[in-house]
């Protein structure tokens, strides 16, 4: 069907938003909240972020991830070995395929074991949950960094790989 | 030394730099090849 790669390209830039707007969520907003909130001795503190938001939100954001890999490599199609090697006039896409699978594998090996652990979704002591909150922050930050070549190399890669003298 | 990534500024700027730094990679070491 000659409309399968428009429609793959749609849903791979509908889920990549909803993956990297959450990510961009969790770092802007809710981190700087929770942050806010645990130091407002007189406030309501932040527990009803961790109760209501926080899971859903991670929901979305470790599934939407999942959404926009698989439809980034549906869209590649004969073209993902090449992009993963390098090679073949796929050499900037390439590169942001890479940097998008290890934005996945941190938001699945070390966000979100770490965040089940912060919830309390899985059992943790005092000393496992403050170091969890660490990995968890650095594993999401260290995304937020990743997504600024990785965008750059998505947006201008292929299609538009001449414009970035590639 | 303090971790960049402790901040959103120093995120962004590493972000930026680790751009530079994967293009001209790509432009010298990958591309060039080809």
């Amino acid at each position: 069907m000659d409309m399968l790669p428009g429609i793959f390209r749609w849903l791979h830039i509908v889920a990549g938003v909803a993956w990297i707007g959450l990510l961009y969520y969790f770092n802007l907003v809710q981190a700087p909240a929770m942050a806010a909130a645990a130091a407002d001795k007189e406030g309501p503190g932040g527990a009803g972020i961790s109760k209501y938001v926080a899971p859903r939100a991670l929901l979305w954001f470790r599934w939407a991830a999942v959404a926009t890999w698989v439809m980034g490599a549906a869209l590649l199609g004969s073209g993902f070995k090449d992009a993963f090697a390098l090679q073949n006039g796929y050499e900037g896409i390439g590169i942001g395929a890479w940097l998008g699978t290890i934005m996945l594998f941190n938001v699945w090996v070390l966000i979100w074991p770490n965040q089940k652990k912060i919830l309390g979704i899985v059992a943790a002591s005092d000393d496992e949950k403050a170091k969890a909150r660490r990995v968890a922050f650095l594993a999401s930050r260290t995304n937020v960094m990743l997504s600024i070549p990785m965008l750059f190399f998505m947006a201008n890669g292929l299609s538009h790989r001449a414009l970035i003298g590639l | 030394m303090k971790n960049p990534l402790d901040s959103i500024c120093g995120t962004i700027i590493a972000g930026l730099v680790l751009t530079v730094v994967l293009y001209v990679f790509l432009k010298n070491f990958i591309v060039v090849g080809v």
